[in-house]
């Protein structure tokens, strides 16, 4: 019986790698290939040409970009197994997955749980086609690691909410067309009186000013309202609840900082052959510096006892059937190993890693060193490294709260 | 925690049930008492034989529940967290050298014995003070086997020898020819130096030219895994103690100096725990074995040596106490880290296969 079900699931499999086979073939042009930005959606404007802008349809249409969220959303309605014969499908062909961003990596799963079917059927086709595109606004200038001490206030004006305060780090605010942010709406209480809402960015009242970041770009924002009217059909959830589904939107975003295709990707690019261009070899292919080797070595044991939590991970709460104890480890180390990383790549690059810009350094280089600078962020943002230890210490391992 | 079978919650659950209420560690200072040379409680053994635990990787048909490394690693880690005193790793390290390169006639002659707990049997590489294998000077002449080996894991106990000569492995019962100095290490476990003085010796004629470097691997996920438990026992009994002791009217699981420490240890030990079980299911596979046991052995090295240090000083000056188990791991830990490869042998193999 075992067996005849198996092999059902195996032909059904088969076809449906079949099926995906087929849609690149027709689909997929081969002069993206081995392009796209999977971050595109963070740190970018929208600027596509037509063969791009085919390409995202194209898997939009199908829901493909978001496979596992439900079909009468515009989801692909897919198993974890079609799922994975998808990305291998697309990898196989260096074709990229043109939907994302903080809709489908953070907003989208929220709103599905804590959204009613009218907020459903409004924001979630858009984000499953890659036609509307999210910022989250929830840092304010006091409200860092303390987020829950936010001061921008909705006052209830009957039909809508009148929104003033300011938001910072908003990733992508210049380019986003809309923000799901979490407000005050009670001063009474410091986290019943949160409510989480649903602001149009091009809203009057709303003003953008890009942030110049220590890696030159500027993908954060300070966004300020002021008298921006938001209907009261925005608001996610009752009032008041905006702390827990923030929260939970938080779960999705420190999951996608840590884990999946992102740092897999980087795995690729092995630190030893890096080296072993920058630096010099013996007879027997090792590099001479045995200090250096040392380093590369420590650090690559590391990420890959990394990489096999964040798949422990993954498989324990698909068993288990909710996330993993684990998952709150994954942020903390994950990007300490990445910051790690980008430090070991200057030390083998030498002065050839430190460039700034022009033609003598290549775009690797370049990017490496953007990349080096930016990653700073990555333990501050999304939880700090230290509020991670305090979830640890507290949630996990049950120790009481400090003072 | 990998994803288990039912099979293996339960050989867990046993493992976990037994450690605890007949092997606790007042079992292993009974042990330290006695000063026997073995150092273990022969009867403790033959009860872990058994339930079956010898024979975890052996074939149904020789005797053994052929559950495989994972399965082994699950009861292996569970008694390193009570610091059990027993011979099973060594005997399930050299079972699959049996394994890996017996001929069916020493399969059948070895294994059964194996699984039943009669015979211990253990792993004789090391001939100087590290792992290495490039130094192997013991040789084989006619049959007869002769050489030096030094700090033999369980030798008091073990009655057969997998030898490593020049060309390859053999299997030497202890006898004639076979002389035991006994080395007393901080942990207080059986090791000895073996002077093989032409012992009559059988080859292992299958498992190929990587037959040793195969087996090492295998013997690295078992240590692994026995380090895993006493790193998690550490951290337990030190979260424990946190959450108890009171020093400036407070309890000291509220500094947050300490909730951070153990937040960056309990970090520490899930990459460990990863990477173990990763090396334990590498060989249940067959695949990347050299490279995931490679990883599992220094993340287990890496992780444990932190946490043995971390757990005396978190428990101050009880934890430099004889009267404390504390102490207890830090001496075995050392030992397992020198075992197989130190964290720096490891790096450097790591980087070999990785082709720089």
């Amino acid at each position: 019986m075992a067996t005849q079900l198996e092999s059902d699931d195996q032909t059904s499999e088969d076809a449906f790698r079949t099926e995906v086979r087929q849609f690149l073939a027709t689909n997929f042009p081969d002069e993206l290939r081995c392009t796209g930005n999977m971050l595109a959606g963070l740190d970018g404007p929208t600027d596509e040409n037509p063969v791009q802008k085919k390409w995202r349809e194209a898997v939009g249409g199908r829901g493909w970009g978001t496979p596992t969220w439900p079909k009468e959303y515009g989801g692909g309605g897919l198993t974890k197994g079609q799922t994975r014969i998808i990305e291998h499908e697309f990898a196989k062909v260096g074709a990229y997955n043109p939907i994302g961003g903080m809709g489908v990596m953070m907003f989208g799963p929220t709103l599905l749980e804590y959204g009613d079917e009218r907020q459903k059927l409004e924001h979630i086709p858009p984000i499953c086609r890659g036609e509307i595109r999210w910022c989250q606004g929830y840092s304010e200038p006091n409200a860092g690691s303390d987020l829950a001490n936010l001061q921008t206030f909705a006052v209830d004006k009957g039909d809508h909410y009148l929104v003033n305060g300011q938001k910072t780090w908003t990733s992508g605010g210049q380019w986003a067309d809309k923000c799901f942010a979490i407000v005050r709406t009670d001063r009474s209480d410091k986290h019943k009186g949160i409510s989480f809402m649903l602001i149009d960015m091009d809203a009057p009242g709303v003003e953008v000013r890009p942030i110049t970041m220590i890696s030159g770009t500027s993908p954060f924002c300070e966004t300020f309202f002021t008298d921006v009217k938001v209907p009261k059909e925005n608001l996610v959830g009752k009032e008041g609840q905006g702390w827990t589904i923030g929260k939970r939107l938080l779960q999705h975003e420190r999951t996608n900082i840590s884990g999946g295709g992102r740092l897999a990707g980087m795995m690729g690019q092995s630190l030893g052959d890096i080296a072993k261009k920058y630096c010099e070899t013996g007879g027997d292919g090792a590099l001479v510096n045995k200090v250096l080797r040392d380093k590369i070595a420590d650090l690559e044991i590391r990420w890959n006892s990394f990489l096999l939590t964040a798949r422990r991970a993954v498989e324990e709460s698909k068993a288990q059937g909710g996330v993993s104890e684990i998952s709150s480890v994954l942020k903390k180390v994950g990007t300490k190993l990445a910051q790690d990383r980008s430090e070991l790549l200057i030390e083998i690059r030498g002065f050839q890693g430190l460039g700034w810009e022009g033609d003598e350094f290549g775009d690797d280089e370049l990017e490496d060193v953007r990349g080096w600078l930016f990653g700073k962020a990555a333990t501050i943002y999304g939880g700090s490294t230290e509020v991670q230890n305090n979830i640890i210490a507290k949630r996990v391992l049950g120790m009481l709260d400090h003072q | 925690m990998a994803v288990l079978s039912e099979e293996q919650e339960m050989l867990r659950n046993m493992a976990r049930d037994w450690a605890t209420k007949e092997s606790p560690v007042a079992e292993f200072r009974k042990v330290r008492a006695a000063g026997q040379p073995q150092a273990y409680n022969a009867y403790a053994y033959a009860a872990m034989a058994e339930m079956g635990w010898a024979g975890i990787i052996i074939p149904e048909a020789h005797g053994g529940s052929d559950f495989g490394f994972l399965s082994a690693g699950l009861v292996v880690e569970e008694l390193g967290k009570t610091l059990t005193a027993s011979p099973l790793v060594a005997t399930t390290i050299a079972a699959s050298a049996i394994l890996l390169g017996g001929s069916d006639e020493q399969k059948a002659k070895w294994l059964p014995r194996l699984a039943s707990g009669e015979t211990v049997a253990t792993l004789a590489v090391e001939e100087g003070t590290h792992c290495d294998t490039s130094a192997i000077e013991t040789s084989v002449s006619g049959g007869k086997l002769t050489g030096k080996k030094a700090f033999v894991h369980e030798a008091h106990g073990a009655s057969l020898f997998v030898v490593a000569a020049k060309d390859g492995l053999y299997l030497v019962e202890k006898g004639d020819g076979v002389s035991l100095t006994t080395r007393k290490l901080t942990d207080q476990r059986s090791h000895a130096d073996i002077q093989f003085a032409g012992a009559a010796a059988e080859k292992l004629e299958g498992g190929g030219d990587s037959l040793l470097g195969d087996v090492l691997d295998r013997a690295r996920v078992l240590s692994a895994a026995e380090m895993l438990g006493m790193a998690q026992a550490v951290f337990d009994t030190t979260l424990d103690y946190l959450k108890q002791r009171v020093q400036f009217n407070q309890v000291l699981a509220t500094f947050q100096a300490l909730q951070h420490r153990m937040a960056d240890l309990f970090a520490d030990l899930t990459q460990m725990r990863s990477a173990v079980e990763a090396g334990l299911q590498a060989v249940d596979s067959g695949f990347g074995v050299a490279r995931a046991a490679t990883i599992a052995k220094a993340e287990a090295n890496r992780v444990l040596h932190a946490i043995s240090n971390q757990g005396i000083q978190l428990h101050g000056g009880i934890g430099m106490t004889d009267e404390f188990n504390v102490g207890f791991y830090l001496k075995r830990a050392r030992v397992l880290e020198a075992s197989w490869g130190s964290s720096s042998y490891l790096k450097d193999r790591f980087a070999r296969l990785s082709g720089y």
